[in-house]
């Protein structure tokens, strides 16, 4: 009787995710600045989780601020179909 | 007492004429500085591309003020009871600044760093940025 394959699982090899204003520094997230805030939403203009960009909680919650400000004063868009 | 520092953004129409938008502007400045408010910094992006039309206008004027006042003033409301009584207005949104935000807006002004995104601010409304940048840096000094 031939017998079963063994499944092993290989585990893939990632660079751990950091997040980028604890590393550089960074105290205050400016609303003013669609292009920088582009990073931490996806092609609708939802906001991206913290598992996907790696920022900590204290700065995921003044990103979601800083992006909801923007929204507001028109310089980032509420919805999108492709803004990527 | 400590002095508070806030920041208010303005979006106005772009059917205003040159000097519609500059009486706008300085009627907002007054109010502040009347109310005891001390204006720090303004700037005018000039006309800007919203990222969604609002009464369907797909552009508008931007101004900032970033001004510092007494906590207990009732500054920021004067001011927003002015902006929605404006029809020239769009959006607005006054905010207070912590000490970081204060930084950072020090550090910005000076031009210390993020110089490539005043720049690309204005590379968005080249023509309108051009008339209208040399009369605000002459009024800031």
């Amino acid at each position: 009787m031939a017998k079963r394959q063994k499944y092993t699982r290989v585990p893939v090899i990632r660079p751990k995710k950091y997040c980028r204003f604890k590393k550089s520094g960074i105290k205050y997230i400016d609303y003013k600045n669609p292009d920088f805030l582009m990073a931490f939403i996806n092609e609708q203009g939802k906001l991206l989780p913290r598992r996907i960009t790696g920022t900590s909680l204290k700065y995921q919650r003044k990103v979601a601020v800083a992006v909801k400000r923007c929204r507001h004063i028109a310089l980032l868009p509420y919805v999108a179909d492709q803004m990527k | 007492m400590e002095k508070t520092h806030y920041e208010s953004v303005v979006v106005l129409t772009p059917v205003l004429s040159e000097k519609m938008l500059q009486d706008a502007v300085s009627s907002f400045e007054k109010l502040i500085t009347e109310n005891g408010g001390e204006l720090i910094h303004k700037e005018n992006w000039g006309l800007t591309k919203m990222a969604y039309p609002i009464q369907k206008k797909t552009t508008g004027f931007y101004q900032i003020f970033e001004f510092t006042a007494e906590a207990d003033a009732q500054i920021v409301d004067k001011l927003e009871l002015a902006y929605r009584r404006d029809e020239q207005v769009l959006r607005y949104l006054c905010i207070k600044l912590d000490k970081h935000a204060i930084k950072y807006n020090e550090r910005r002004r000076n031009g210390e760093f993020k110089k490539a995104k005043i720049v690309d601010n204005t590379n968005a409304a080249p023509v309108a940025e051009a008339k209208v940048t040399p009369v605000t840096s002459e009024e800031e000094e």
